[in-house]
C-alpha cells in the first residue's frame, strides 16, 4: 500500500467511525431509558435491556477510540492528541472539536464509574450518569460543526433520524406514565404499589 | 452457606434478579422480589452472582454465613 492510501483510509476510517459512535450513542441512550423504566422489549427480557444498553456502550467507546486513533494519525485532519482529550484548545474549529473531546472525557467517566459500580455505590454512580444526557447533544453537535459529511443529505438524515429518536424518547421519559408501576408485571393492574413498603422494612 | 440478601430500602422491584435467578427468587404481584430462605445451591451460585452484578440498584447481595 502507498502511504496516499494509507492516508485515505484513515482518513475515512476516522469519519466513518465518527458516524457509527453517534449512531451507537443513540441506540445507548434509547436502551438506557428503557432499562430505566423497567419494561421489557419485544425478545428482551430486562437484564437483557441492560446488558444491551452497557455491550452497546462499549462499544461505542470502541469506535470512539478508532475515531480518535485514526485522525490524530491522519495527517489531513491534523488533529493533536492533547485536542482529542482536553476541550476547547485546538487551532482548528476550537469550539466544535472541544464539544467532541468533552464527549469523550463524559464518556471515559461514564464508563469508568459504571465498571466500578459495586464499589463507589449507586448514589455516586447515578448522579455521574446523569451526565449521559448532556454527552448525546455533545456529541451531536460535534458532528454537525467537525463532521466533513454534515452537509451530505444521508449525513443530515442520518442526524434528523437520531434526533427524532432522541427526542421522542426523551418525551416518553419525562412523561407520566413512564414510572407508572401498574403495568411493569404482566398481567396485573394494581392499586398503589407504595402502600405495601412500609409493611416490608423487616425483611 | 451463602444467602442472597435484598436490601428493602434500595430495592425498588425492577425484576431483573427474578428474570436471572429464577430457582430463589419470585415476583410478587407489585413486582417486588420473593427471595427464597434456602442456601444458594452451588449449581445456582453463578446465577446469583450475576444477578448481583446486574441489579440497577445495587439492592441484591450474596452473604456468606456460617452454618
Amino acid at each position: 500500500m502507498t502511504s496516499r492510501s494509507v492516508d485515505a483510509a484513515l482518513w475515512y476510517l476516522g469519519r466513518g467511525s465518527g458516524v457509527v459512535s453517534l449512531a451507537l450513542l443513540t441506540l445507548v441512550v434509547g436502551l438506557g431509558i428503557v432499562t430505566r423504566s423497567g419494561r421489557t422489549l419485544p425478545g428482551l427480557p430486562r437484564f437483557a435491556v441492560s446488558a444491551v444498553h452497557r455491550s452497546a456502550s462499549l462499544l461505542a467507546v470502541t469506535f470512539l477510540v478508532v475515531h480518535i486513533v485514526t485522525l490524530t494519525l491522519d495527517p489531513q485532519s491534523q488533529l493533536r492528541w492533547l485536542d482529542a482529550v482536553i476541550p476547547f484548545g485546538s487551532h482548528f474549529k476550537p469550539l466544535w472539536i472541544g464539544l467532541g473531546a468533552l464527549s469523550l472525557d463524559l464518556m471515559i467517566a461514564l464508563t469508568v464509574t459504571s465498571l466500578l459500580r459495586q464499589r463507589i455505590g449507586r448514589r455516586v454512580w447515578r448522579t455521574i450518569h446523569w451526565a449521559a444526557y448532556a454527552l448525546w447533544p455533545f456529541a451531536m453537535l460535534h458532528s454537525i460543526g467537525s463532521g466533513t459529511d454534515a452537509r451530505r443529505m444521508w449525513m443530515v438524515w442520518f442526524m434528523v433520524a437520531c434526533a427524532v429518536a432522541v427526542i421522542g424518547i426523551l418525551g416518553w421519559r419525562v412523561s407520566p406514565d413512564f414510572l407508572d408501576d401498574r403495568d411493569r408485571v404482566a398481567g396485573t393492574k394494581l392499586p398503589a404499589p407504595r402502600a405495601l413498603e412500609m409493611t416490608r422494612g423487616g425483611r | 452457606m451463602t444467602r442472597l440478601r435484598i436490601d428493602w430500602t434500595a430495592c425498588d422491584g425492577r425484576g431483573l434478579c427474578a428474570e436471572l435467578v429464577p430457582e430463589l427468587i419470585e415476583r410478587d404481584e407489585w413486582g417486588f422480589p420473593l427471595i427464597s430462605d434456602a442456601a444458594v445451591p452451588p449449581g445456582v451460585l453463578v446465577h446469583a452472582r450475576r444477578a448481583v452484578a446486574a441489579c440497577p440498584r445495587l439492592a441484591l447481595s450474596l452473604q456468606a454465613e456460617n452454618a
